[in-house]
């Protein structure tokens, strides 16, 4: 039986190595252990009570004392509880957990482009200037649109900055409308942005195949709709076959087609939103173009709109001066202002780009190529053990439910809990919201041949374990520190500061 | 748990108890039970108005946060503070843990909801 393998609780009573459980700093702690040795005072002592007057404290702080090992090995040991992109495969659903390429961060240290800093004047800043306006370029050839920003921080931040865009455009045409529409398929962040822009959020309900309902569009667009936020593909991995028609039906009112281009790493190469008829998007780099994610960003959310929508971008802009050189352009009066400090996560785009040259026209094109293969490997593989609730063809990744297993009782976390036994970061749980007990998966195109069947492997014994021995993935991980955490009590109670027990 | 006959219920899964012209809200036992474990409810405030088939707040479970949708139109004549300490009290006794009550402006839309056998009917369909 494969679960013998990976491993079965056992009632064996052994002494956890030390490394099971590590304590907190603080209650590590023993007085008088120091990290320091400070070499002998060679300047004049200074009287800190009498210079800080009421701000001296009386009673110095409890921090915890330790040796520099001590604290050397607390930090690595935990460094080990982690898991990352590095140690093996990440296929959370919508994420785009991709390989961040070793030359992207070597490019980033180049000390010119590292240490250059924002407050530097534009003639002694030319070369960042340059990489800023060819990965503005890149993303534009990239997306088919017209103009662009990099100032937002993150996918929601672009999302918030591409509504006020549509917002300043209304507006300048006499009404900045009321509403935006939301297929209920979508990321939460989409409402919380249209929400956060003043608009009120109206949900338009997937088709049978989970795409956009034309006879429900139809109904529901007015003259008070601002946008309709789509993701292309969809939350469920599709291509949304009728785009060009849905934007038509939005033109004809007015109304603008936004996309949330969370899933743009299926479609680089391939298929442009600006010839689609998108007018305004936002790009993750942190997703599509291999930027770290998560612990290990920041993010960076660009927004790239048609030419109709350029006089609102956020100030500043980049421009070319007449005599060749690259500047700031803050002279911007209908810009919707400044939505970031500086210009953006510039760390970031020196990264992003590094991957677009790295893999240049063919290679990025192969990368989404790639990317739908080991999704919809993945899916061929594993349909026969998952039910497949859509069967519309997958692109970069695929959306199975829970159904079969959860007549055993086994529910979609549980499985995914599962899989940390074997190896793997689960797999994004419950999401999308039109999928009941949703296992979504995505690969990307990082993964080897061998490395997806090791995750295949994983998955079909987990379903014949549900099978014959659904106590063991309803229990799960066994493999981890602490099991089970109690998420509700952590979110109705939530212990918030570690205080001493004296 | 049987849904209480003089309830009238939503397509979103919400109950409505009429007394009068106030009709008090809450979700029904299946959407506590999809839900799982509610850990928030974001309701509005006294005074504010509700339209039937709008969102009116949302309740949060460690799985998702859903939307709240009013079965009426209406003001909000009171909210039900309890849960914001004790949520939990939607999974214990969904249909007696009320989020909301409000003064309906026009009680013949409570007629156009589901009633008890209708709505059980509606999920066996959905689930």
């Amino acid at each position: 039986m494969a679960s013998s393998e990976v491993l079965i609780p056992s009632n064996k009573k052994v002494r956890p190595h030390p490394t099971q459980n590590e304590a907190l700093l603080f209650e590590k702690s023993s007085p008088g252990k120091r990290a320091y040795k400070l070499p002998p005072l060679d300047v004049p002592a200074v009287n800190a009570a009498a210079l800080l007057g009421a701000a001296h404290r009386k009673t110095p702080g409890e921090l915890p004392e330790l040796s520099e090992i001590e604290i050397i090995r607390h930090f690595t040991r935990l460094s080990t509880w982690n898991y990352a992109i590095d140690l093996g495969m990440y296929p959370l659903g919508s994420c785009t957990m991709k390989y961040n390429p070793r030359v992207n961060e070597l490019v980033a240290r180049i000390e010119g482009l590292a240490e250059a800093h924002p407050y530097r004047p534009d003639s002694l800043a030319q070369g960042i200037l340059e990489v800023i306006d060819l990965l503005q370029r890149c993303l534009i050839e990239i997306t088919g649109m017209d103009a662009i920003t990099l100032q937002p921080a993150a996918g929601a931040h672009g999302e918030f900055t591409g509504i006020l865009l549509v917002r300043a455009w209304h507006e300048s045409q006499g009404n900045p409308r009321k509403k935006i529409l939301i297929p209920d398929s979508a990321h939460g962040t989409n409402p919380a942005s249209a929400a956060i822009c003043g608009y009120t959020v109206e949900t338009l309900k997937s088709n049978a195949e989970g795409g956009i309902d034309l006879d429900a569009l139809t109904r529901q667009v007015d003259e008070e709709t601002a946008a309709l936020m789509l993701t292309n593909p969809s939350t469920i991995g599709v291509f949304e076959s009728q785009i060009a028609k849905i934007a038509e039906i939005l033109h004809a009112k007015g109304a603008l087609l936004y996309m949330d281009g969370a899933n743009m790493n299926a479609l680089v190469g391939k298929a442009r939103p600006g010839d689609f008829g998108v007018d305004v998007m936002h790009l993750n780099l942190h997703k599509t173009f291999s930027t770290p994610h998560g612990g290990g960003g920041p993010g960076s959310g660009p927004v790239a709109c048609k030419a109709f929508l350029e006089p609102f971008l956020p100030t500043p802009v980049l421009v070319q001066n007449e005599n060749g050189a690259k500047g700031w352009n803050y002279d911007r009066p209908q810009s919707i202002g400044r939505v970031r400090a500086f210009y953006g996560n510039v760390g970031m785009f020196i990264r992003a780009l590094a991957y677009i040259l790295a893999n240049g026209p063919d290679g990025l094109r192969q990368t989404t190529e790639d990317a739908v293969l080991n999704a919809n490997y993945i899916r061929a593989k594993l349909e026969d053990f998952y039910d497949l609730p859509y069967r519309t063809p997958s692109m970069h990744e695929v959306v199975f439910s829970d159904k079969r297993q959860a007549v055993k009782g086994v529910k979609t976390g549980d499985i995914a809990k599962r899989l940390i036994d074997y190896g793997f970061h689960p797999y994004t749980v419950s999401f999308p919201m039109i999928v009941h007990g949703a296992l979504m998966i995505e690969p990307t195109e990082s993964e080897s041949l061998e490395e997806l069947d090791l995750f295949i492997d994983a998955m079909q014994a987990i379903a014949r374990e549900v099978d014959e021995t659904p106590e063991l993935v309803k229990t799960a991980p066994h493999s981890t520190r602490v099991s089970r955490l109690d998420e509700v009590q952590a979110a109705r109670k939530p212990i918030l500061r570690w205080r001493p027990t004296k | 748990m049987a849904y209480p006959a003089n309830y009238r219920y939503t397509r979103e899964h919400e109950w409505i108890e009429l007394s009068g012209s106030i009709g008090a809200i809450g979700i029904t036992d299946y959407a506590q039970k999809s839900l799982g474990d509610i850990v928030y409810v974001d309701s509005p405030k006294v005074g504010d108005t509700v339209t039937a088939g709008a969102t009116f707040g949302s309740v949060e479970s460690v799985k998702a946060v859903s939307d709240l949708y009013s079965p009426v139109t209406g003001t909000v004549t009171a909210v039900n503070d309890e849960l914001k300490t004790a949520p939990d009290k939607i999974n214990e006794k969904p249909h007696e843990a009320w989020i909301i009550k409000v003064e309906i402006a026009d009680p013949a839309q409570v007629n156009a909801l589901l009633d008890a056998a209708a709505y059980e009917a509606f999920i066996a369909e959905e689930s």
